[in-house]
C-alpha cells in the first residue's frame, strides 16, 4: 500500500528536541564535567533501570510520531496519471505496529481476557428460540471453539511461549552485552564474563521482555486489558496515551526553559530596573491561580480554533495544535518557578571572582552570560525539567477532566480517566479501562521520580552527601 | 511593620493591574465578545441582529479603552476596560452570564468551600508534619526508607486515583459515608470526612518528603550536636529546636495558601459535589463563562497577595532576628 509520510506540528517539535539532545550529547561528549554526573546515574541499579523503563515509553511515544497517511485504491478507470487520493485519517507506525489491537473492536465493554461481551444481548439461541445472553466477541478469544474448555489451557500456552521468548532475548542480551568490562562485549557469547566480575544482572530488563513477550503473544487473540464503551483495546488506548502524555512532559519544557533562562539570568546578572521588570512580570504570573490562568487560555484558545476550523484539513491536525497550544500555555505560565531559581544563581555567580575578571578585562555581558553564567546554571535547569516532568504528566489527567487538557477526541490518560470515572457505578464494575490508564501513568511517573531524585543528587552539589 | 504591610499594599496594585490587564487582553482582545455571543447563542442562532442584542444584554456593547461617543471623563470610565475589569477593585464583579450576581454566589458558596478547605488544611499539615518528624526520629532505619519509598510510590499515582478510589471504597462498598452531595449546618460533617481524608492522602507523599528532607539537613547542623552532648533528649532536640529552626522554609510554602483557602479546590468540590467556589469555578469554565472566570482569577491574585504579606509577618513571629522595615 502506498504512503505518504505526515509531519504535524508536534512531530517536528519531538524531531527538534531529540534534534537539540543529541547535539548537545555530541557537544559534550568529551568534557568529563558534563558525563561523570550522568555515569554515577547510570551506574547505579536505580538509575539505570528507571532510565530504561523512560527510553522503553519515550521508544513507544517516538513510533507514535511517525505519522503517514495511507493512498486510497485508485478509482475505476482512474488512469496512473492522476492525482492520487489519500486517506484523511492519520496514522503513525505505532497504529501499523499495532494493526490487530487497533482493527479488533467489539461493540462495547469487555473484560480483561474476557471471551463474552459486557453487556447481554438478544440473539438466536441453538434451538432456534431467541434467548437474552453474552454474545461471543467478535475478536477476543474468537479462535476457541469451547471458550470454558479451552481457555485456560490456550492462555497458558500463548502466555509461556510468550515468557519463554522474552527469556531468551534477555538471555541473548546478556550473553553479548552483560559484562561489566567492556572488553568482553563484542565477544562470543559467555566468553570471559568471570574475567570481567559477575554479569550484569539488569532486572528491569527482564521484566520489561517478559511483559512485552506475553503480550505480544496474547494481545493480538484476547484484549489483555479489556475493552472500552465503544469496543476499542485498552492496551491500544494506554498504549496510544503515552506519547500525549510525553509531549506534555517534554514540549512544555521546550518552551518554557527560553523564558526561564533568558528572563531569570538577565534578572539576576543585569540587576537594577530589569530585575524589578522581570520580577513584576513573574509576581504577577505566579499570583494567578494556575488553573485558572490555564483554564482560561485554554478557554481562548479553544475559540480561536473553532473560529478558523478551515485550517485544519485532518481531525489529528486540529486535535494536534490544540496540544500544542496546552503546551505553550504550560510553558507560559510554568516558567517563573525555575527562573525564581535561575535569577538568586545569577545574583551569587555575578559577584564571583571569574565573572568579576572577565569583566574586567572588558569580556562583552552577552558573552558572559552564554560562556561564563550558562554553563554554571545548567545543573539546576537539568534537575528542574526532570522534576517537572512527572509534574506535567499528571497535570496532564486533571486538566483534561477540569475540561481545559487535550482535545476530547485525542487519545490520552486523562481522557481515558474520564470516560471510565463513572462506570464504576455498574454492576458488575468496569475496572480495567480506570486501572490501566493509572497503572500506565503510574509507572511513568514513578520512574520519571525516581530518575529525577538520581539525577539531582549527581548534579547538586548541596545533595551529594544526602542518601 | 505598619509602614511595611502599607508599603506591601501599595506594591500589590500594580500587580493586580497587570493581573486584570492579562485577563482583559485574553478574554476581551484575543477573544473578542463578538467571539463569546458566538459561543452562547450557539451556532445555529448566529445572526449580526443575535450577536447585537447579547452583547448590549450582557453589557458588552462598550468600545474596549476610549468611548469616542461618551463627553468628558466619560470618554475613558464608560468602557469595557472600566465596567468590566477594573470594577473588580472594589469588588464589583458584576452578573453573570445567566444574570446571577458573582458578588452573592461567592458570599454563599464561599462556606462549603472553607469547611471541606480548612479540616484539609489543618490536618494535612498535622499529619505531613509529623510523618515527617516520626520519619526523621528514626532516620537510617528500615522505617525511614520504607517511608520515603511510601512517600515516592504515593507522588507517582496520578490524584484522580485517590478521589476515584475513595469514592469506591468508603462510599460505594463499605458505605461508611454518602459518595457526594453536601448539607449545610451540622450534618455537614457526613460530607465533609472523605473529601478531607482522600486530600490528605493524595498530598501526603509530597509533603512529607518535603518536610523529611528539611528536618534531615537541619539535623546535620552543629547546633543539634551541642543540644544532644548537652544531655538534651532526642524528642526535644526535634520538636523544640529542628522544628522550630526548620519553620521559616515550612511557613513559605503554607502561610501563602491560607487566604486562598475560601477559593476551595477544584478537583475535590467537583467531584464530591460541594456547592463551593472550587466547582462554582469549575462550571463557569465548562459553561465557558468567561465573567465568573475573571472574577475569580482577580480574587485569586487578591487573595495570594494578601497571603504574601501574612507570610512576610510570620516569619517575624518564628525568627525574632527578621525584622519588617
Amino acid at each position: 500500500m502506498m504512503i505518504k509520510p505526515v509531519l504535524l506540528w508536534s512531530d517536528a517539535l519531538i524531531l527538534l528536541l531529540l534534534a537539540t539532545v543529541a547535539a548537545l550529547v555530541w557537544l559534550a561528549r568529551k568534557n568529563d564535567t558534563f558525563r561523570a554526573p550522568w555515569r554515577q546515574v547510570m551506574s547505579s541499579r536505580m538509575g539505570a533501570g528507571t532510565a530504561l523503563i523512560l527510553a522503553v515509553y519515550a521508544g513507544i511515544g517516538l513510533l507514535d510520531s511517525l505519522h503517514y497517511v495511507e493512498r486510497l485504491p485508485g478509482a475505476p478507470g482512474q488512469t496512473a496519471g492522476q492525482q492520487a487520493q489519500y486517506s484523511g485519517e492519520v496514522r503513525s507506525a505505532l497504529d501499523a505496529l499495532l494493526k490487530p489491537l487497533r482493527e479488533n473492536v467489539e461493540k462495547t465493554y469487555s473484560a480483561p481476557f474476557a471471551t463474552h461481551l459486557y453487556a447481554k444481548e438478544t440473539m438466536p439461541g441453538p434451538d432456534g428460540r431467541e434467548v437474552r445472553d453474552f454474545p461471543r466477541l467478535k475478536h477476543g478469544g474468537a479462535h476457541l471453539a469451547d471458550p470454558e474448555k479451552d481457555f485456560w489451557s490456550d492462555v497458558s500456552e500463548r502466555a509461556g511461549l510468550g515468557l519463554l521468548g522474552g527469556w531468551v532475548v534477555w538471555l541473548l542480551w546478556r550473553s553479548w552485552f552483560g559484562c561489566r568490562n567492556g572488553g568482553a562485549r563484542f565477544g562470543l557469547p559467555g566468553s570471559s564474563c568471570s574475567a570481567a566480575g559477575p554479569p550484569r544482572r539488569n532486572l528491569t530488563l527482564l521484566v520489561i521482555l517478559l511483559t512485552a513477550g506475553a503480550l505480544i503473544a496474547l494481545a493480538p487473540h484476547y484484549h489483555v486489558l479489556g475493552t472500552d464503551k465503544v469496543g476499542q483495546d485498552v492496551l491500544y488506548l494506554s498504549l496510544k496515551s503515552i506519547r500525549t502524555g510525553l509531549l506534555i512532559g517534554s514540549l512544555t519544557t521546550l518552551i518554557m526553559l527560553p523564558f526561564a533562562l533568558g528572563l531569570g539570568i538577565a534578572a539576576g546578572y543585569f540587576g537594577g530596573r530589569i530585575d524589578d521588570a522581570i520580577q513584576y512580570l513573574y509576581t504577577t504570573l505566579n499570583s494567578i491561580p494556575g488553573v485558572l490562568l490555564i483554564a482560561a487560555a485554554v478557554l481562548v484558545v479553544q475559540v480561536q480554533i473553532e473560529a478558523n476550523a478551515e485550517f485544519f484539513d485532518t481531525a489529528a491536525a486540529r486535535s494536534d495544535v490544540r496540544l500544542l497550544a496546552l503546551c505553550a500555555i504550560l510553558g507560559v505560565t510554568g516558567w517563573t518557578g525555575l527562573a525564581r531559581l535561575l535569577r538568586a544563581e545569577a545574583l551569587k555567580l555575578r559577584e564571583l571572582e571569574f565573572v568579576q575578571a572577565a569583566r574586567a578585562f572588558g569580556v562583552t555581558d552577552a558573552r558572559i552570560l552564554l560562556r561564563h553564567l550558562l554553563p554554571n546554571v545548567m545543573h539546576l535547569v537539568l534537575i528542574s525539567v526532570v522534576i517537572d516532568f512527572s509534574g506535567l504528566v499528571l497535570a496532564e489527567a486533571v486538566l483534561s477532566y477540569v475540561g481545559v487538557g487535550v482535545d476530547p477526541g485525542m487519545i490520552s490518560f486523562g481522557n481515558m480517566i474520564n470516560g471510565a470515572r463513572l462506570e464504576l457505578a455498574r454492576e458488575p464494575v468496569v475496572w480495567w479501562q480506570l486501572a490501566a490508564a493509572f497503572v500506565f501513568m503510574f509507572v511513568l511517573v514513578l520512574a520519571a521520580n525516581l530518575f529525577s531524585d538520581q539525577v539531582r543528587d549527581a548534579l547538586d552539589p548541596k545533595s551529594g552527601g544526602r542518601k | 511593620m505598619l509602614n511595611y504591610i502599607l508599603r506591601r499594599v501599595l506594591y500589590a496594585i500594580p500587580i493586580l493591574l497587570g493581573v486584570n490587564l492579562l485577563t482583559f487582553a485574553l478574554f476581551f482582545m484575543v477573544n473578542t465578545p463578538d467571539d463569546m455571543a458566538r459561543i452562547h447563542l450557539g451556532a445555529k442562532h448566529v445572526t449580526p441582529e443575535a450577536i447585537t442584542r447579547w452583547k448590549s444584554e450582557h453589557g458588552y456593547d462598550k468600545p474596549l479603552f476610549v468611548n469616542p461617543a461618551a463627553s468628558g471623563i466619560e470618554k475613558a470610565t464608560d468602557t469595557l476596560f472600566v465596567e468590566k475589569s477594573l470594577k473588580l477593585f472594589v469588588l464589583d464583579f458584576g452578573a453573570a452570564d445567566d444574570g446571577r450576581d458573582i458578588a452573592r454566589e461567592i458570599s454563599q458558596r464561599m462556606w462549603p468551600s472553607l469547611v471541606i478547605a480548612l479540616p484539609t488544611f489543618v490536618v494535612g499539615l498535622l499529619a505531613y508534619l509529623s510523618f515527617a518528624l516520626l520519619l526523621v526520629f528514626f532516620r537510617g532505619t528500615p522505617l525511614d526508607t520504607g517511608g520515603v519509598i511510601l512517600c515516592v510510590a504515593l507522588m507517582s499515582i496520578s490524584g484522580l486515583f485517590y478521589v476515584i478510589g475513595g469514592q469506591y471504597l468508603m462510599g460505594k462498598l463499605w458505605h461508611w459515608f454518602p459518595i457526594s452531595g453536601y448539607q449545610p449546618g451540622l450534618d455537614a460533617w457526613k460530607f465533609m470526612v472523605m473529601p478531607v481524608l482522600v486530600s490528605l492522602i493524595g498530598g501526603i507523599g509530597d509533603s512529607s518528603r518535603f518536610y523529611r528532607a528539611l528536618f534531615i539537613e537541619e539535623i546535620g547542623k552543629d547546633y543539634v550536636r551541642t543540644a544532644r552532648a548537652k544531655g538534651l533528649s532526642d524528642l526535644r532536640v526535634l520538636f523544640k529546636h529542628v522544628l522550630g529552626n526548620a519553620m521559616i522554609p515550612i511557613l513559605t510554602g503554607v502561610v501563602v495558601v491560607i487566604p486562598r483557602l475560601f477559593m476551595g479546590s477544584l478537583i475535590i468540590e467537583s467531584f464530591f459535589g460541594i456547592p463551593g467556589l472550587g466547582s462554582y469555578t469549575i462550571d463557569a469554565i465548562q459553561a465557558q463563562d468567561f465573567a465568573i472566570v475573571r472574577s475569580m482569577v482577580f480574587l485569586g491574585s487578591l487573595l495570594y497577595i494578601v497571603g504574601l504579606v501574612l507570610t512576610d509577618i510570620s516569619y517575624t513571629w518564628a525568627d525574632p532576628r527578621v525584622r519588617l522595615e
